[in-house]
C-alpha cells in the first residue's frame, strides 16, 4: 500500500468512531496550539523588551542617579536637607578618565507644572544637552531640537513632548509660543515626535515614559531652577540637593562595553561615599534578556511536551481500545497475507492520522493568536476602559510573534507523540495470533 | 450417490500444489498432551475439491490452520509451492498465505468498514510485488460472483450468501493455489449453501483447487474427495462419484 492509500485507510478506520477520534485529536490540537501560542506570546514580551533595550543604545552606559536608603541619608544628611547623586564633577571625571567615550551627555530632571494661559499639565521637566535627542533616538516633529548656542546663551527656550504640546496648544501651533514654569517663561522652539516607553529595568531605571517631557538647555536648567529641589512631605520641608539625574556615556565600540562599564563604577564608588548612583549597562541586559527568553522558551517547551504527553497518552488509551475492538480485522489481515510489520505500520499510521490532524489543526488555530489577541484587546478596551488604561503599556502593547520554529516543533513533536504512543497498541496489535485473533468475538 | 473408499489418489497426473508428510500437531495444556494431529500424510492436486469430515475435536480446523499456515506443524512436512513451509518463520508465513492461499471462513469475516470491491482488494495489498492490475481484477471478481451492482457496500448491508460470495471473491484475488475453507456454508440456510456450493463447484471445474472443512453430509457430498478424520488421524479416504 502506497502513502496515500495508508493515509486514507487511516481516515476511514478513525472515522468509525468520529467523538472518540475527535477527542483525542483535540487533545493534540490543544497541546499544539499551546505551544505556539506561549511562544508568540513569549516572544512578543522579549521583542518588545529587546527594542526597549536597543533604544537605549548598545553601545551606552547609562549612570543614574538614586535616592540612598534612610539611614545613609541621615549620615550624609544635614539639618538644612540632604545632597545625592551624581555631580558634575563626575561627568567631567568621566570624559578625562575613560578613554573609550565618545559622547557623554549629562542630564536633570525634575517635575513641574508646566502651563500655556489656562492649559496645564504636570511634566517632567527634562535639562539636557542637544545630544539628548540623538543618544535617545528622539526625533523633532516640529521646529528643532536644542543646540549648542542655545545652552551658552541660557536661552529660556522648551522642546516640547508630543503630548504636551497636544495638551497645551490644542488648537494653535505650539512653535515660537511661550510656555510658563514657575516664574518663567520659555519659547517652544520644536515638539518631538511620539516615543514609546522604554525599557523598565530592575529597580534602577524605571520606564521611561517620554510622554510627558519638557526639554530645555541643561545650562538653562542650572541657572533658572537650581540644584536645590524643596518638596512637601507629611507636613514638613525637605531639601534636596540634585546636581545631575543621569550621565550617558556613549562608547566607541560594543567590545568596550563592559570594560568601560568597570572603570565608571570604580570611577564613582572612589567619589561617592554611599551608593546613590546605579550603573545600567543595556548590552547586558540585552544578554540577560536573551538568557531569560532561552530559559523561558525552555520552560514552554517543556509545558508543550507535559501537554503533549496528556495528549499522547490519551491517543495510546484509544489505540487500545482500536486494536481490542479490531481484533478480528488485524486475524483476517494476517491471513490473507499482512506481515506483523504491515499491521504495525496499519496501527502506526493512524496514530499519526490522529496526532497529525491534531498538529495541523494546532498549527491552524495556533495563527489565529494575533487576531484573537486584538480581539480581546479590543473587547477589554471596550467594555473595562478603566482597567485598560491602568494595564502596564508593555501589557497594552503586547503583539504576539509566531516563531517559525515553534510551529515545526510543535507539529514535529505531535507527530512524534503519535508513533510513540502508537508503537505499543500496534504492536500489540501485530503480536496477536492470527489464529486467535480470527476467532476473536 | 456412490462413493468408493480407496488408498490411492485417483488423479496422480495432476501436479501436486500442496502435500503434508507425518505432520503432527501437539497441543500441550497443563501437563496433558494433546494430539490434535497425530500423523497426517496427503497430496493436494491441482484441481481437487476436498472436504474434510469428522467429529468435533477430531483435528479438522488444526489441519486447515496448518495448510493455511496460521499455524507450524510440531513435527512433519509441509510442501507448498515446492518450498516446506514447515520451518518458515512468521514473516514468511505471512508472505505464503499472501501469495499461495486463499480463505474462506464460516462467519465470512469481512472488515466492516470497508465497500465489498475494498473487501476484495484486501489481499493486493500485501502482494509483493503489488498488481497493478488490482482494480480490475476486483471488479471482474465482484462480477464473478453476482456483486456486480453492489461494489460500494458494506457488509452490513448484505445477507449472509452475498457476503460469503465476497469473501469468495476475496479468497480468488491473489490467485491461490488452494482455496481453505473453514464450514464455508456454517451459517447459511440451505438454499444458501446450495448456491455457495454451486459456485464453489463452478471455480473448481474451472480448475481451483479446494479444501473445505464441513460438518454436513450433503455439503461434502459435493467434493470430489472427502477425508475422514478421528483423533488427529485419516480414517478414511473417499472418493466421489460425480
Ligand atoms: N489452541 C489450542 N490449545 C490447546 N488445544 C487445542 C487448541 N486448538 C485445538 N486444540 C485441541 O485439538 C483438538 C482438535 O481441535 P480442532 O479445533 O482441530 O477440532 P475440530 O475438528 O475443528 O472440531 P470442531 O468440529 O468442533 O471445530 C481438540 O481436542 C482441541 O481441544
Ligand atoms: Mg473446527
Amino acid at each position: 500500500m502506497n502513502f496515500i492509500q495508508q493515509l486514507r485507510l487511516g481516515f476511514r478506520s478513525l472515522l468509525l468512531h468520529k467523538l472518540r477520534s475527535a477527542l483525542a485529536v483535540l487533545g493534540i490540537l490543544i497541546g499544539v496550539t499551546a505551544v505556539i501560542w506561549l511562544v508568540a506570546l513569549g516572544e512578543g514580551v522579549s521583542y518588545q523588551a529587546q527594542q526597549q533595550i536597543k533604544n537605549l543604545g548598545a553601545t551606552s552606559i547609562i549612570v543614574r542617579t538614586i535616592k540612598p536608603t534612610e539611614e545613609a541619608n541621615r549620615e550624609s544628611g544635614s539639618r538644612s536637607g540632604i545632597s545625592y547623586g551624581l555631580l558634575r564633577d563626575d561627568y567631567d571625571r568621566l570624559l578625562v578618565n575613560v578613554p573609550t567615550i565618545t559622547k557623554a551627555m549629562p542630564m536633570r530632571e525634575i517635575s513641574r507644572e508646566v502651563r500655556n494661559g489656562e492649559f496645564a499639565i504636570d511634566s517632567s521637566l527634562v535639562g539636557c544637552t542637544p545630544e539628548y535627542f540623538d543618544i535617545n533616538r528622539l526625533a523633532i516633529e516640529r521646529g528643532r531640537a536644542l543646540s549648542a548656542a542655545d545652552m551658552e546663551y541660557l536661552d529660556n527656550v522648551a522642546v516640547l513632548a508630543y503630548e504636551v504640546a497636544e495638551k497645551l496648544f490644542p488648537i494653535e501651533d505650539p512653535l515660537g509660543r511661550a510656555v510658563q514654569i514657575g516664574e518663567e517663561f520659555y519659547v517652544v522652539i520644536g515638539v518631538a515626535e511620539q516615543r514609546t516607553a522604554s525599557a523598565a529595568i530592575g529597580g534602577s531605571l524605571a520606564a521611561r515614559q517620554y510622554d510627558k517631557d519638557v526639554y530645555i538647555p541643561l545650562s538653562t536648567f542650572r541657572a533658572r531652577i537650581g540644584d536645590q529641589v524643596i518638596t512637601v512631605r507629611g507636613g514638613t520641608f525637605q531639601n534636596e540637593t540634585i546636581e545631575l539625574n543621569q550621565i550617558t556615556a556613549v562608547v566607541d565600540d560594543m567590545n568596550s562595553v563592559d570594560s568601560s562599564a568597570d572603570i565608571i563604577r570604580d570611577l564613582l564608588a572612589r567619589y561617592h561615599k554611599s551608593l546613590d548612583y546605579a550603573v545600567v549597562v543595556p548590552k547586558e541586559l540585552l544578554e540577560q534578556a536573551e538568557t531569560m527568553r532561552t530559559m523561558f522558551n525552555v520552560l514552554l517547551l517543556l509545558i508543550a511536551g507535559i501537554s503533549l504527553l496528556v495528549g499522547g497518552i490519551g491517543i495510546m488509551n484509544i489505540m487500545l481500545a482500536t486494536v481490542t475492538e479490531r481484533t478480528r480485522e488485524i486475524g483476517i489481515r494476517r491471513a490473507l497475507g499482512a506481515t506483523k510489520g504491515e499491521i504495525v505500520q496499519q496501527f502506526l499510521w493512524e496514530t499519526v492520522v490522529l496526532s497529525g490532524t491534531g498538529g495541523l489543526l494546532g498549527v491552524a488555530v495556533g495563527f489565529l493568536c494575533g487576531p484573537t489577541v486584538t480581539i480581546v484587546r479590543e473587547t477589554i478596551s471596550e467594555l473595562f476602559p478603566e482597567v485598560w488604561s491602568n494595564l502596564p503599556p508593555n501589557i497594552r502593547d503586547l503583539e504576539p510573534l509566531i516563531a517559525p520554529w515553534s510551529i515545526v516543533a510543535a507539529f514535529g513533536i505531535s507527530v512524534g507523540v503519535g508513533i510513540v504512543f502508537g508503537i505499543y497498541p500496534a504492536r500489540r496489535a501485530a503480536n496477536m495470533d492470527p489464529i486467535e485473533a480470527l476467532r476473536h468475538e | 450417490m456412490s462413493s468408493v473408499a480407496t488408498e490411492a489418489p485417483p488423479a496422480s497426473g495432476r501436479a501436486v500444489v500442496a502435500s503434508v508428510r507425518n505432520v503432527t500437531k501437539l497441543y500441550r495444556l497443563g501437563g496433558e498432551d494433546v494430539h490434535a494431529l497425530a500423523g497426517v500424510s496427503i497430496d493436494f492436486h491441482q484441481g481437487d475439491f476436498v472436504a474434510i469430515m469428522g467429529s468435533s475435536g477430531s483435528g479438522k480446523s488444526t489441519l486447515l490452520n496448518l495448510l493455511g499456515c496460521l499455524d507450524r506443524p510440531t513435527t512433519g512436512q509441509y510442501l507448498l509451492g515446492g518450498n516446506d513451509v514447515a520451518t518458515l518463520d512468521d514473516e514468511s508465513l505471512s508472505r505464503v498465505r499472501g501469495r499461495y492461499l486463499g480463505f474462506v471462513f464460516q462467519s465470512y469475516n469481512l472488515i466492516q468498514q470497508l465497500s465489498v470491491v475494498e473487501n476484495i482488494a484486501v489481499p493486493l495489498a500485501y502482494q509483493r510485488p503489488p498488481n497493478p492490475d488490482g482494480h480490475a481484477l476486483c471488479l471482474r471478481l465482484a462480477k464473478l460472483v453476482g456483486l456486480s451492482g453492489r461494489l460500494g457496500h458494506r457488509p452490513n448491508q448484505l445477507s449472509g450468501g452475498q457476503q460469503q460470495r465476497v469473501a469468495i471473491a476475496r479468497a480468488l484475488v491473489n490467485n491461490p493455489h488452494v482455496i481453505l475453507a473453514d464450514e464455508p456454508t456454517g451459517n447459511l440456510d440451505t438454499a444458501t449453501s446450495i448456491e455457495i456450493m454451486d459456485l464453489l463447484d463452478a471455480l473448481n471445474n474451472a480448475g481451483r483447487t479446494i479444501v473445505m472443512v464441513t460438518h454436513e453430509p450433503d455439503i461434502a457430498a459435493r467434493a470430489k474427495t472427502v477425508i475422514s478424520l478421528r483423533d488427529g488421524k485419516i480414517e478414511s479416504i473417499t472418493h466421489n462419484d460425480r
